[in-house]
Order: C-alpha cells, then structure tokens, then sequence
C-alpha cells in the first residue's frame, strides 16, 4: 500500500542513502582522477581525502558532507495518485532524516536568519511533479549543497564579452568561462548539468535535472554528446583542479539538457554539482514494494 | 605530514609556506557568518581566549547532543571562506588569531591582514565531513547556541591531527590567485581557438 507511512519510510530511507552513500559511477571517477594526479601533489592529496571520507560515510551511514544541500526531488506518478500525500510524506521524511542527523537543520528564515530546525521549510524539500502512464511512482533526488549553488549561473546569448553566439559554440564559451569564474569554489572537481533554452525558471529546474543522470551515459543527441565530451575535456585542461589546488581533475562530469525558447531569449544555465555528487532514486509499485535506482 | 600544536606562535606560522601540508593538533574555535558579523560588532570579552593565538574553522557541523548534556560532531567540513572576506582581517587581527580554516580561499583584504598580523590560511578539503568530524575529539563548549542555531554557533573544539593545507600564507602569496591566473590564460587560449 502506497500510504503517508509507507512512503515516508521509503522516502527516510533514500535520504539517508543519499546523504551517506556516493554512487558507484561517482566514486569511480574520483578514482580517475586521483591516479591522473602527481605523486604528492596537493591535487592527490585532497582527492585521497575525499576517497577516505566517502568510505567513512558508507561504513558509518554518516553524511558525507556536513552540507547536506535542499533536497530536489522529482517524482513521476499514476493518474490518481495525490501529491499532495508524497509531498507531505517527503517533508515528514526530511524532518525525520534531519532528527537523525542524515541531514543537516538546514532551512534558514529569510528575514529573521532563525533556522527552522527541522530541516524542511518554505520551499525546502523542493518538489516537482509529472504524471505519466505507469502504474509505479518514481522518485529521484539530489542532494543540492549550498556551496555549489552559489556557482550556479544563467547566461543570456549573445555574450559579446566573449563572443559567444546563439549557438552551441556560444554555449561552449559561457560554460567554461563559468567555470574559471567557479574556481575550485563549487567543491571541484564538479559535474556541470546545464539547461540551454528555457525560461529563467525552467532553465534552472532542468538543468538540475541533468544531475540525475549517471555520469558514464551517452547523451542520445549527437551534437550535445560531442559538446559534453569536448566541455568535459577543455574544462580539465584549465588546471583549476580539486578545491582549486590546481591539477589535471577539474570535472567529473557534463551534463546537458535542453528546452524550447521564446524566439527572443536564449538562456545557458549552469549548475554546478560538488565533489559528493548525491543522488538516489526508487520505485515504488502499487503494492507499496520498492525498487532501488542507480 | 607535520604536526603543529594549538596554540601556535607567530614565528611558527611564519615559518609556513603556500604548499605545506600539515596536521593540526589543540583547541580551535568554529565560527561561520552570524559568527563573524558578532565578533566584529562589539568585542566579546567572554569568547577572546578562545581566540587567542588559534584558529578559526569556518565551519557548520551536523551536531549530536548526548544524554549527559555533552556535544559529538557528526558531520563538520569546511564552508566557503569568501563570504568572510569584509570581516576575517579585522576579526584575526583584533582576537590575536593565527589562522583560519577553510574552502575556496580568501581575497586580497585577509592576504594582507595575514601578513600584517602573522596569520595562515588553512585549506580542508571540502566536503570531506567524515574525516574531518573524526579528527574532532571532544566538543569543550559552545558560545550563542540558541540565537544563531547549529551551525552558526561558536564552538570550541580539541582536534587531534586535523589535516589542511596553506594556501594562502603571510608572506603574501595566495595558490588561488595564482590558479585562478593560470586558468584564465588558458580559457583565452581555448576560447581564441575558435574565434
């Protein structure tokens, strides 16, 4: 039975296998990239560390980060099925997860600076909706830390600074010229999701979403594989490196999505995911029976 | 990788350089932004030692509050430094501090008060909550707990071989100026490519 208990117990449980556990393709990208770095260098070193943390977090089902971000989740489900219910569920869950410290009290008041406690608030988790055509429900989240929001940033085209077009090369000279600009502030080495088209909310939402996808796919639009691979590769060779130590591990990752525009906008937005790349994902049948996702 | 002892001398962390790798052992203060805007605000009497002749870790811990009343850190790596910059000189100067630690590094603003007043930039590794929490072997005492919340309270802290490196050290040099150079020459070279 797909219940509030039900689904806050499923949804506790994917919380604290986000914030605890890094994905396997995540980890393993890490991994490149601490044997591409020299022998003691600092690069190396912060990657060592990191590698341990993420260790100590899965033994210990402890966060890997102390910033355990806004929880952005997306969820597909049945016709008949409430939202209302799965949002609720999810706040209790966030609330629950925040209790046993899987997360961080992280939902600040605006305008008093008190923090809630509890870890959920007004628009915290953040919750998007899609009704589609199978019987289960599925949910996916990312864990989004406040470090690497601040990175985040939405271009309009042309950029004349940089000579960048209402095309993909433009595309390609606003996203690394981002990416200087982002240092090792993001947490580098980082995983872009990028939106290009859009509105300047939407662009935003999608290209969250990008952050969802394992990093080892193959976007299935040539054109914006070729420009992930090359992003991918120029946006190592600028030597930012882990933390900005500087080094050959400046991303994990390019990930791109793309809406249609109004004929007078072309929006580029970037976000920027840190080292602890968390995500987590489930499906959850009619009976209430649960499928993990990678 | 060396050790170095809290509290600390001004020789001693002059004699550290852009590059050192080293393991901080005393007792060391958190401090984030509610934290520094406070310190900064009027000088508080009761905090000061704690200040003196130490660092402070721009930091945010997940906290556990035990039974007895004492305090673990379950979670605590650094926070983005840049967001101090307006009042990191002023406060280092002001307490006597020899050092801050944390991510991202700081502008020309705390450079130069690292050089005026003898003090290190420490970079952690950021995100790396667990190694950090672990180095963190007893939580002394917390300063304004209920106004400012968990992780913007003031706690004071006993680490033991808590890794960092210098990134920024008081003889005016910053890695991340010089970074931050080297990739904009290069983005000019990839970017002129295609132009």
């Amino acid at each position: 039975m797909r219940s509030h208990d039900r689904y806050t117990e499923v949804f506790l449980e994917m919380l604290q296998r986000a914030s605890t556990q890094l994905p396997d393709d995540v980890v393993a990208a890490l991994r490149r990239g601490r044997d591409l770095e020299e022998d003691g260098s600092l690069a190396q070193k912060a990657l060592d560390t990191i590698l341990m943390n993420v260790d100590l977090a899965r033994e210990q089902t402890a966060p890997i980060c102390q910033d355990t971000g806004t929880p952005v989740v997306w969820v597909h489900h049945p016709v008949g099925v409430s939202t209302r219910l799965i949002e609720n569920s999810m706040i209790e869950a966030v609330q629950r997860a925040t209790a046993r410290q899987y997360l961080r009290p992280n939902a600040v008041h605006t305008l008093t600076g008190k923090n809630t406690g509890t870890g959920s608030g007004a628009g915290i988790p953040s919750l998007h909706f899609q009704e589609w055509d199978h019987p289960e429900v599925e949910v996916r989240l990312i864990l989004k830390g406040g470090g690497s929001e601040n990175v985040g940033s939405q271009h309009k085209l042309p950029d004349n600074r940089l000579g960048a077009g209402r095309d993909l090369e433009g595309v390609r000279r606003v996203v690394l010229d981002a990416l200087v600009q982002a240092q090792g502030k993001g947490c580098a080495p980082g995983t872009l999701g990028i939106c290009i088209g859009g509105d300047r909310v939407s662009g935003y939402e999608e290209s969250k979403r990008q952050l969802l996808r394992r990093l080892e796919d193959t976007n299935p639009i040539p054109e914006l594989a070729r420009l992930e691979e090359r992003i991918f590769r120029e946006g190592n060779e600028l030597g930012i490196g882990p933390m900005g130590f500087g080094g050959k591990t400046t991303l994990l990752g390019v990930k791109i999505g793309t809406l249609d525009r109004l004929p007078a906008c072309y929006f580029v937005t970037i976000s920027y995911m840190c080292w602890a790349g968390r995500r987590a994902g489930v499906s959850i049948s009619e009976g209430g029976d649960v499928t993990w996702l990678s | 990788m060396a050790e170095l002892k809290l509290p600390v001398s001004e020789d001693e962390i002059r004699a550290l350089h852009v590059g050192d790798a080293v393991e901080l052992t005393g007792r060391m203060i958190t401090g984030r932004d509610a934290a520094h805007k406070w310190l900064i605000e009027a000088f508080r009497e009761d905090v000061a030692p704690y200040l003196k002749d130490t660092v402070i870790y721009q930091c945010g811990p997940v906290v556990r509050k035990n039974p007895d009343g004492s305090y673990v850190f379950v979670a605590a790596g650094p926070t983005t430094s840049i967001r101090e910059e307006p009042y990191e000189a002023d406060v280092m100067c002001r307490y006597g501090l020899r050092g801050v630690i944390g991510k991202g590094g700081m502008g020309p603003k705390t450079l130069a008060g690292l050089e005026r007043c003898g003090g290190v930039y420490f970079h952690a590794v950021g995100g790396a909550a667990q190694v950090l929490a672990h180095a963190v072997k007893k939580v002394e005492r917390v300063f304004m707990l209920e106004e400012f919340g968990v992780p913007e309270a003031l706690w004071v802290i006993d680490v033991a071989r808590f890794p960092v490196m210098v990134t920024m050290d008081s003889h005016g040099r910053s890695l991340h100026d010089e970074v931050d150079a080297a990739s904009r020459e290069k983005l000019k070279e990839l970017l002129a490519l295609e132009a």
